[in-house]
């Protein structure tokens, strides 16, 4: 019994190798802060002027984003809203789904719940790693999500990259073992500017994920602090009606 | 005023003398310890997911079309919408947690032994109607997961000969998993099993308050009539349903407030442990809640990987383990099996794993290590390694029904003490 | 069971603590279930105010437009209409508008902000028909009244500025909704903030 205990537990070592299979570009790791409003809002703008024209956000409100956010909501009218939806309103787009799917070869996703589907440091990592390829139909290819049938749309933001393809061999077959990313043009931004900015966005999609953290976070502070006084209670009722039981 | 009315109900139904009968004068061993609380908080979590339940279908739509959308809507457009989500999709598995540590307690103290066999019959009878009212439920919020996983669970039963086809399609409803089965599924959910899971629990504890409780000694507090001396006697206030028929003895406190107060305690702590998950950490890393569910289901387009909820898991992984389809699902449904005919594998007669033999505590220790690894594995994805640990923890598995059948009936233990010593 | 004596003071007030404690946790747990039955943002959306033209609203025409699911009606009174307002006040039940069926400021012998403009919500104060408009054609009903409104379903009668006649089953005048002029061609339903 115990042998085999043993054998189990020595298996366990081997197990992080056992689940690979293929490439896996290293993500970045992302700094979300829901606390952090006005990176919101500059995420949610960056959204509605370079997202929403192909990607909806068919859950979520325009409303409520900008209450959320601190935005005024006539400020949200004159600046979110570019089409002559009200403010009530949630976020789509009047793309039809017969274009889309022609231009892309499908419909390119809702992405009010893409921080939640993938997450953040993906969608950081992947916005961050289009790499020029002429032989794909946008002219470009990206690191961590292959052959992804999406134009780089922030292109003009962070500029054109190069890749260098690293291959190694491996029990005697040529691997792809890494990808190495150059700037080749430059963008209106400097890299640590467009790193922000596509923080700001990250930040913002993580938020429309799930709108009822920025709430959650502060109701749930008080039902601990509430519970903990009541276990004080109950403890010490408990602890006096067991007095004369021992 | 006031007693009079309630002797005025008191004629018409025993109201006081069921509360007499079953709380203020139920004899509980004083000896409960901390293993003692779960069925009391399986109990809470089943009235927070009835009453969520209930709030929640006020705003679901069971339809395909609006299925996804109309969760959506419970997040974001209704007030608390999401807290009553939360706290149900939260409650499910916390109540998986519960059961699981409650069996394990009957399965440590014997509690399933003789003259509680039924007992724990119906105990696996709801833990059955739960896990069927889990699944189904988590085909409702009509996600990439839900449809995926309800799609690999339903294929199983093609593995039965001759009529499996036949009898996936039915339950199904149609050639895919559809409307139609989430409407099915939706009603089943909602009305159905947790009316037989409310009956069940109800016959559970019919059945408990009969033979009453067992705790970690093992030993008896009920004595032949005439058996104890009359300061052998418990002073507290038994109810005479209870004192006609048997002894009791010094050793057990009633239900209410004594044990009540004892599960309050382990409530309020409970309950700390859930809010945090509702309220700070509802996915619980992809445990509770699976990131591709937050995209809606596709029937043209499977996730990368497909892994049922944590609490299916061991058995999933006892399923994959198997290199047959129809041999698998029986191993996987045999494995449920052996845990209800514990009551007739065991066959020592002395209950609590304190008296009983080193090789009991080393075969009960490893089963449970062996079902967490199950578990475990059953989350990951079908490697050679991971299936070939699978395959050694099914053998384990089994094994302990095994090797508990043949030592238990010479086994060697312990001399039961007299009392419970406190 | 030991001997120890019970301390019963103690054990009252932490009995009672703890009830309370449990009492104010109870109704915190309540607050969800109860609050999740209010208008959704879904509902609230669509019960948002609405904004009416009247550029183009003839005298004597009416503008039907739909707020929160009901009709409001909003008629272009002409000189007419208005003088005979003031000539059937003793077959009113509530002619100075005493019951609070109307913000303060339709609290008026119009019961509108602007004398020619009647807003109101088309709905009949006896079991909510919508009453028909009856421009032309309404001594009819009333002798010496030429227009108003009549409900087809039990037969009440409002005059041009809602009020209710009497012997009809509605027991109170129309309800005049909350409103604002935006500019002096568009008004607001639904919301009078900032309104005197």
């Amino acid at each position: 019994m115990k042998k085999l205990l043993i054998a189990l537990v020595a298996l366990l070592p081997s197990l992080a190798t056992a689940a690979g299979g293929g490439f896996q570009y290293p993500l970045e790791e992302v700094k979300i802060d829901l606390k952090d409003q006005p990176s919101l809002q500059r995420g949610a703008a960056l959204f509605m002027n370079y997202c929403l024209g192909c990607h909806q956000m068919q859950y979520q409100r325009y409303q409520r984003t900008a209450e959320d956010l601190g935005i005024p909501l006539d400020l949200a009218k004159d600046n979110l809203i570019f089409s002559d939806q009200k403010i009530g309103e949630k976020i789509t787009n009047a793309m039809p789904v017969a274009d889309a799917a022609s231009f892309f070869g499908k419909q390119p996703p809702d992405l009010t719940m893409v921080a939640r589907v993938r997450n953040p440091d993906w969608i950081y990592t992947y916005l961050k790693t289009f790499y020029v390829d002429e032989k794909k139909t946008f002219k470009v290819n990206n690191a961590v999500f292959k052959d992804v049938g999406m134009p780089h749309v922030l292109e003009g933001l962070q500029g054109t990259q190069e890749a260098e393809m690293v291959y190694d061999t491996v029990d005697g077959e040529k691997t792809l073992v890494g990808i190495k990313l150059t700037q080749k043009e430059p963008g209106t931004l400097t890299p640590a500017e467009y790193d922000q900015a596509i923080t700001d966005l990250v930040n913002f999609l993580e938020y429309v994920g799930e709108p009822s953290k920025l709430e959650s976070h502060k109701i749930g502070t008080w039902v601990l602090v509430f519970l903990a006084v009541f276990f004080v209670f109950i403890f010490l009722l408990k602890k006096e009606y067991w007095r004369d039981v021992h | 005023m006031f007693k009079n009315l309630l002797d005025w109900i008191e004629y018409r139904i025993p109201m006081m003398r069921v509360a007499n009968m079953h709380a203020l004068q139920y004899p509980a061993p004083k000896n409960m310890n901390f293993w003692y609380v779960f069925g009391f908080l399986a109990t809470i979590v089943l009235v927070n997911q009835i009453l969520t339940g209930i709030w929640l279908t006020m705003n679901y739509v069971p339809s395909a079309d609006g299925a996804f959308a109309s969760v959506e809507y419970i997040m974001r457009d209704v007030d608390y919408g999401w807290l009553l989500r939360y706290m149900h999709s939260t409650g499910a598995s916390a109540f998986f947690v519960v059961v699981y540590l409650h069996m394990f307690r009957g399965m440590m103290y014997g509690s399933y032994q003789k003259p509680r066999e039924l007992l724990w019959l119906f105990g696996m009878f709801i833990y059955l109607a739960l896990m069927a009212e889990a699944f189904m439920g988590y085909l409702l919020p009509w996600g990439q997961m839900s449809y995926w996983g309800a799609q690999v669970i339903i294929s199983l039963f093609g593995a039965i000969p001759v009529i499996g086809d036949d009898l996936t399609l039915w339950i199904r409803g149609d050639y895919v998993i559809s409307g139609a089965t989430l409407n099915r599924f939706f009603a089943l959910h909602v009305i159905a099993l947790p009316l037989v899971i409310v009956i069940l629990v109800f016959l559970h504890i019919v059945a408990l308050h009969e033979v009453g409780s067992n705790n970690p000694q093992g030993i008896d507090v009920k004595h032949p009539k005439g058996s104890l001396k009359e300061e052998e006697k418990t002073k507290f206030k038994i109810h005479e349903y209870y004192t006609s028929k048997k002894d009791i003895i010094d050793d057990v406190v009633p239900f209410f407030p004594h044990i009540v107060l004892k599960d309050l305690v382990a409530f309020s702590l409970f309950c700390m442990g859930c809010s945090y998950v509702i309220f700070f950490n509802p996915e619980v890393g992809g445990l509770f809640l699976e990131g591709p569910n937050f995209e809606p289901a596709n029937p043209l387009k499977t996730p990368e990987h497909i892994a049922p909820v944590w609490y299916f898991t061991p058995f999933y992984a006892i399923l994959r383990a198997v290199p047959d389809k129809l041999l698998g699902v029986l191993t996987m449904f045999g494995a449920i099996v052996m845990l209800a005919l514990l009551p007739w594998l065991d066959r020592c007669k002395v209950r609590s794993v304190k008296y009983r033999s080193g090789l009991h505590k080393i075969n009960l220790a490893v089963f449970a290590v062996v079902f967490v690894l199950l578990g475990w594995l059953g989350l990951k994805p079908a490697t050679p390694t991971f299936t070939l640990m699978s395959q050694i923890s099914t053998v384990l598995y089994f094994g302990f029904f095994g090797f508990l059948w043949l030592y238990s009936k010479n086994e060697q233990t312990k001399p039961l003490p007299a009392r419970i010593t406190k | 069971m030991s001997n120890a004596p019970v301390d019963n003071g103690r054990r009252r007030f932490l009995t009672v603590a703890t009830s309370v404690v449990g009492g104010v946790g109870a109704v915190g747990a309540a607050v969800p279930f109860i609050a999740s039955w209010n208008p959704s943002a879904k509902a609230k959306a669509a019960g948002a105010p609405v904004e009416v033209n009247i550029s183009k609203l003839e005298p004597g025409q009416m503008l039907r437009v739909e707020w929160r699911g009901k009709p409001v009606w909003v008629v272009q009174r002409t000189p007419e209409m208005l003088e005979e307002l003031t000539t059937h006040d003793d077959k009113l039940r509530d002619a100075n508008s005493e019951v609070e069926q109307q913000p303060e400021y339709a609290q008026n012998k119009y019961r509108s902000i602007k004398p020619e403009v009647f807003l109101a919500v088309g709905i009949c104060t006896h079991l909510g028909c919508s009453p028909q408009y009856l421009p032309d054609s309404f001594s009819a009903q009333v002798e010496g009244v030429p227009s108003g409104f009549f409900c087809p379903c039990h037969g009440s009668k409002f005059d041009m500025a809602g009020r209710v006649f009497q012997s009809v089953p509605a027991p109170t005048n129309l309800v005049i909704p909350p409103h604002k002029y935006l500019d002096e061609n568009t008004i607001l339903v639904g919301d009078d903030s900032g309104a005197a």
